[in-house]
């Protein structure tokens, strides 16, 4: 029983199964990677990017529609990814505007866990009517598509908000509409995981010793419901910054003084038929990409964590 | 002596994982003669259920037999392909789970599934096998057979379900039956029951009956002969009278004294010292060796001798003669 | 010696009944389910007092009733002369519950697998806001343990092992009263010898008293200093073991002993009980045991028997001592 040498924590971890199968499967390896680089590069977005696309004085309007890694014809600077209408480079503007993008969906999943996860937490634990009431409301939050939902919100925050605060408020509107609309999924997965743990002995055991809903809820319940918990939150993650996306092209997400890639993807349609095919491309692929990897990361996360395949 | 029914040589399954191969079946032999009940015990772990499932061909991936051969009715079986391996399993093989519920289709009534089983292997006609269906109902006991035949498994209760459960395994008139754990997920009164039932099909039938339990008890009262795994390798093999009346390996005897049973009236039980050993950490020579009172150098040196079939009741270096949990061992 | 638990007509009634609106829709009356029906023992200081029964029987709702997660539907319960359902006082109630603790059958369920074994046995103590400086490392040790195993988790533990976690949990808050509900059901014989007479050893040392809940007889036969047969959620017999297993009074209790495997029973051929456990739904009339009883008369079907003591035991059966076999 007892080694000589108790390996450290460190190594530990990268002898679990879970490492194992992580090193082992090519998928997870590259998705990983690809998330990472994407929200490195966001992160960093002001180090590395060449230009402050949003700083006007760095602008120059000459530099309009430069195709990608071709010196502009008037004023000889070249830009990797090409310039869009007002000289903007592309490759800046891709890196800033994932800023929003990752930054709006990350913000929007972690309000939809908190509060799904408070609810299906109380609804599960509790039980009776207060389970009837919550679970109602989320049947019928889930009978309104999403995006009609985050529309809904966002139109009638706008409607309330007063015109100089828009801009800024935007963001902040974008990530509740987002969120309110996902947070069912999260409430359902806890609240089902629930009543399979709060039958459990050892919640019995903690009932018994007299602590109270609140702790058992808090300390013994949540940390085992929250393995599925982890595997919605990443693939949610694809969906709100896809969401998010959808709501900037629309026209109602992000504004143009913030461009996320959704707004990117929006000017970018207008000059496709133009030949100005790079504005477009290179965000919609951006975006692609950073959906995919998240996604791809989720469907694996949750094979490997299902119980039943191991 | 005629040929045994079920001939078990040198079995080994093995599981490869990335830590190396462990093996949950090590070296297993044992025959199983027309109307002989042997009992296979062990705790948990020690690899009774791989043996049946080996036997059966039902082994999970990535579990598979490494080597040793397995004969029914002189056939070697193990190395059949999946689908020569089916026609055996259900008409020459019949299997008894522990859980009646998940052994049953809960959405076909149990006549479809026993009519079902009976025509595919012995392809009689359609009102033939209803009236056998009612026939193999009505020998396991199940009141009104004709009339319940309709009946969903969820409208019987637990023993009535392991009941039909037999009936299904035996409707294709088996020469074995390999029962995992059937008793265990029963009450005592209801045990009693399908243990007398299992007896007497044995006996009228002259099936031979691999009865996998960790139950010191049923094994006593229901097996001709048994063995006791431990670790993945026999430790003993015998008439159930010597095994357990007069254990020769040093775990049979510490299993048998831990029972309540045979400490009766003494204020502390007999106890093991230690755990069953994980597979992948399995000391050197004998697999018992750290837990035996009766350790010698060469126990931990030398894995105890293989046990063949008749040679030899215990796979000990050091068998005991007598009873010795009795002389109060530390 | 001083009672420590006295238990009165407890009874419990469950309301398995449809949800509402599939009632209303067709038409289905309430239905109820009685886990325990009038239920009258007590168990004194210092010794292990045992309630077997099959599936249905109703100890495991006994237990719960006992130590406070299930609230009785008629009758009472009193740990230390105290009620814990009526009693106002708050800290009458936060000492007679500290006094309480169990040991729940199944090892893995039991121990929160999140929670390293130092926390899950302190959680007692610092829900009482004791000191638990070392408690758990001294816990440990005291059940056979090793004292650097505070910082490992439940799943580095086998079986007997983490049954021998749930002890010391249980030993944490200082109880008198540990109720054990089919503490070693689920581990190996030689396992289930180890946790059994580490029982028997702390019992002895701190003064414990055991409330030993389980089906198997042989366990009981060993354990117990007093023994509750239930039927159905009735208490049938109650009688010390050397009573009990010598001379069985009701014929449930001769039946039970008749159908228990033996080890010494080679060949043994039983003729098996007939007939199953009732529907705890529509329990038979009268004596609830009466459809499978071998002595029953005509009275058993219509007059529920009461416990009444008959030689050394308590038995509720108007044909007590008298033997079919």
């Amino acid at each position: 029983m007892s080694d000589i040498s108790e390996p450290t924590r460190l190594a530990k971890a990268w002898d679990s199964d879970f490492a194992y199968k992580f090193r082992t499967s090519p998928v997870a390896m590259v998705s990983s990677a690809v998330t990472l680089l994407l929200v490195l590069a966001a992160v960093f977005a002001p180090l590395i990017a060449p230009l402050d696309p949003f700083n006007p004085a760095s602008l120059n309007l000459m530099n309009g529609f430069t195709p990608p890694a071709t010196p502009n014809q008037f004023t000889g600077d070249e830009f990797l990814l090409g310039t869009d209408d007002q000289g903007r480079d592309v490759y800046s503007t891709i890196l800033y505007g994932m800023r929003i993008s990752l930054f709006v969906g990350f913000a929007a999943v972690a309000f939809a866990m908190v509060l799904g996860i408070t609810l299906g937490l109380v609804a599960g634990y509790v039980g009776g009517w207060t389970e009837t009431i919550i679970m109602r409301i989320a049947d019928v939050q889930l009978t309104f598509p999403s995006i009609l939902v985050a529309m809904l919100i966002t139109g009638v925050a706008k409607g309330f908000t007063p015109v100089e605060y828009r801009d800024s408020m935007a963001i902040i509107v974008l990530i509740v509409a987002i969120g309110l609309s996902d947070w069912v999924q999260f409430a359902r997965v806890v609240r089902g995981s629930t009543l399979v743990e709060k039958n459990k002995e050892y919640v019995q055991a903690a009932k018994l010793i007299g602590r109270s809903p609140f702790t058992i809820m808090l300390k013994h319940i949540l940390p085992n419901v929250l393995s599925p918990v982890l595997v919605i939150a990443t693939i949610s993650l694809a969906l709100a910054i896809i969401a998010e996306a959808t709501l900037s092209f629309l026209g109602v997400g992000a504004p143009p003084t913030q461009p996320s890639l959704g707004t990117l993807i929006r000017i970018g349609q207008g000059y496709l038929y133009s030949g100005e095919w790079w504005i477009l491309f290179f965000p919609a692929v951006t975006l692609l990409a950073l959906a995919l990897a998240v996604n791809l990361l989720g469907d694996w996360l949750r094979d490997a964590l299902n119980p039943k395949l191991r | 002596m005629t040929e045994p029914v079920l001939s078990v040589r040198d079995l080994v399954v093995e599981i490869p994982t990335r830590h190396g191969l462990l093996k949950p079946v090590d070296g297993v032999s044992y025959d199983i003669a027309r109307g002989e009940i042997l009992g296979v015990v062990g705790e948990s772990g020690a690899g009774k259920s791989m043996t049946g499932n080996a036997v059966i061909g039902l082994l999970d991936r990535p579990a598979r037999i490494g080597e040793g051969e397995i004969y029914l009715n002189g056939t070697r079986i193990d190395n059949l392909s999946l689908h020569e391996l089916r026609r055996y399993r259900g008409k020459q093989i019949g299997m008894v789970f522990q859980d009646p519920l998940t052994s049953l289709n809960p959405l076909l009534p149990i006549g479809d599934q026993l009519t079902e089983t009976i025509q595919e292997h012995l392809g009689v006609s359609n009102s033939e096998a209803h009236n056998r269906a009612v026939a193999a109902l009505d020998e396991v006991g199940i009141p009104a057979a004709k009339e319940r035949i309709g009946s969903y498994p969820h409208e019987f209760s637990g023993g009535m379900r392991q009941r039909v459960v037999i009936a299904l395994a035996l409707c294709a008139e088996p020469s074995l039956v390999i029962a995992d754990e059937p008793t265990t997920a029963l009450d005592v009164s209801v045990q009693a029951q399908i243990i007398a039932l299992l007896k007497r099909l044995c006996r009228e039938r002259g099936m031979a009956v691999m009865l996998v339990t960790h139950d010191m008890g049923v094994i006593a009262e229901t097996a001709d002969r048994v063995a006791v795994m431990y670790a993945g390798k026999l430790a003993e093999l015998g008439p159930v009278r010597e095994v357990i009346g007069a254990p020769r390996h040093p775990y049979t005897d510490g299993l048998m004294g831990s029972t309540p049973l045979a400490s009766k009236g003494k204020k502390r039980l007999h106890q093991i010292p230690g755990n069953m050993p994980r597979l992948g950490q399995l000391p050197t020579g004998c697999a018992f060796h750290p837990r035996c009172p009766y350790t010698q150098p060469k126990c931990k040196e030398d894995p105890g001798p293989r046990l063949k079939t008749c040679d030899g009741r215990a796979a000990c270096w050091f068998p005991l003669d007598e009873p010795q949990a009795t002389k109060g061992v530390a | 010696m001083a009672v420590i638990v006295s238990v009165k007509n407890l009874t419990r009634v469950f309301d398995v009944s449809k949800p509402w609106l599939n009632r209303v829709l067709e038409r289905l009356p309430k239905r109820k389910l009685t886990a325990v029906s009038d239920v009258s023992f007590e168990i004194e200081e210092n010794t292990v007092y045992a309630l077997v029964g099959e599936s249905g029987s109703g100890k495991s709702t006994i237990g719960k009733m006992i130590v406070g997660l299930l609230p009785p539907s008629e009758g009472t319960v009193e740990i230390e002369g105290v009620n814990l359902a009526t009693e106002t006082d708050a800290d009458t109630i936060e000492r007679v519950r500290s006094d309480i603790q169990m040991i729940f059958q199944d090892p893995y369920a039991s121990l929160n697998p999140r929670w390293k074994v130092g926390d899950i046995i302190e959680e007692p103590a610092v829900a009482n806001g004791d000191d638990t400086d070392g408690l758990a490392e001294k816990l440990l040790e005291q059940v056979g343990l090793s004292a650097s195993d505070v910082r490992k988790f439940p799943h580095e533990f086998s079986g007997g092992q983490r049954q021998r976690i749930c002890v010391a949990r249980a030993l944490a808050s200082e109880p008198n009263l540990i109720v054990c509900d089919e503490p070693t059901s689920a581990l190996d014989v030689s396992v289930q010898a180890q946790v059994l007479n580490l029982m028997s050893d702390l019992k002895d040392s701190f003064g414990l008293t055991y409330l030993f809940i389980s089906h198997d007889l042989t366990v009981i036969q060993h354990m117990a200093d007093r023994i509750g047969v239930l039927y159905l959620g009735r208490l049938v017999e109650e009688a010390a073991p050397a009573d009990l297993f010598g001379v069985p009074q009701h014929p449930y209790t001769q039946m039970l002993l008749e159908a228990a495997p033996r080890m010494d029973g080679f060949g043994r051929e039983v003729e098996p009980p007939e007939g199953e456990i009732p529907d705890p739904i529509n329990p038979p009339t009268g004596c609830a045991f009466h459809p499978r009883c071998p002595l029953a008369i005509d009275r058993c079907s219509k007059e529920r028997p009461q416990l009444e003591v008959k030689s050394n035991a308590r038995v509720a059966c108007f044909r007590a001592g008298e033997r079919a076999i």
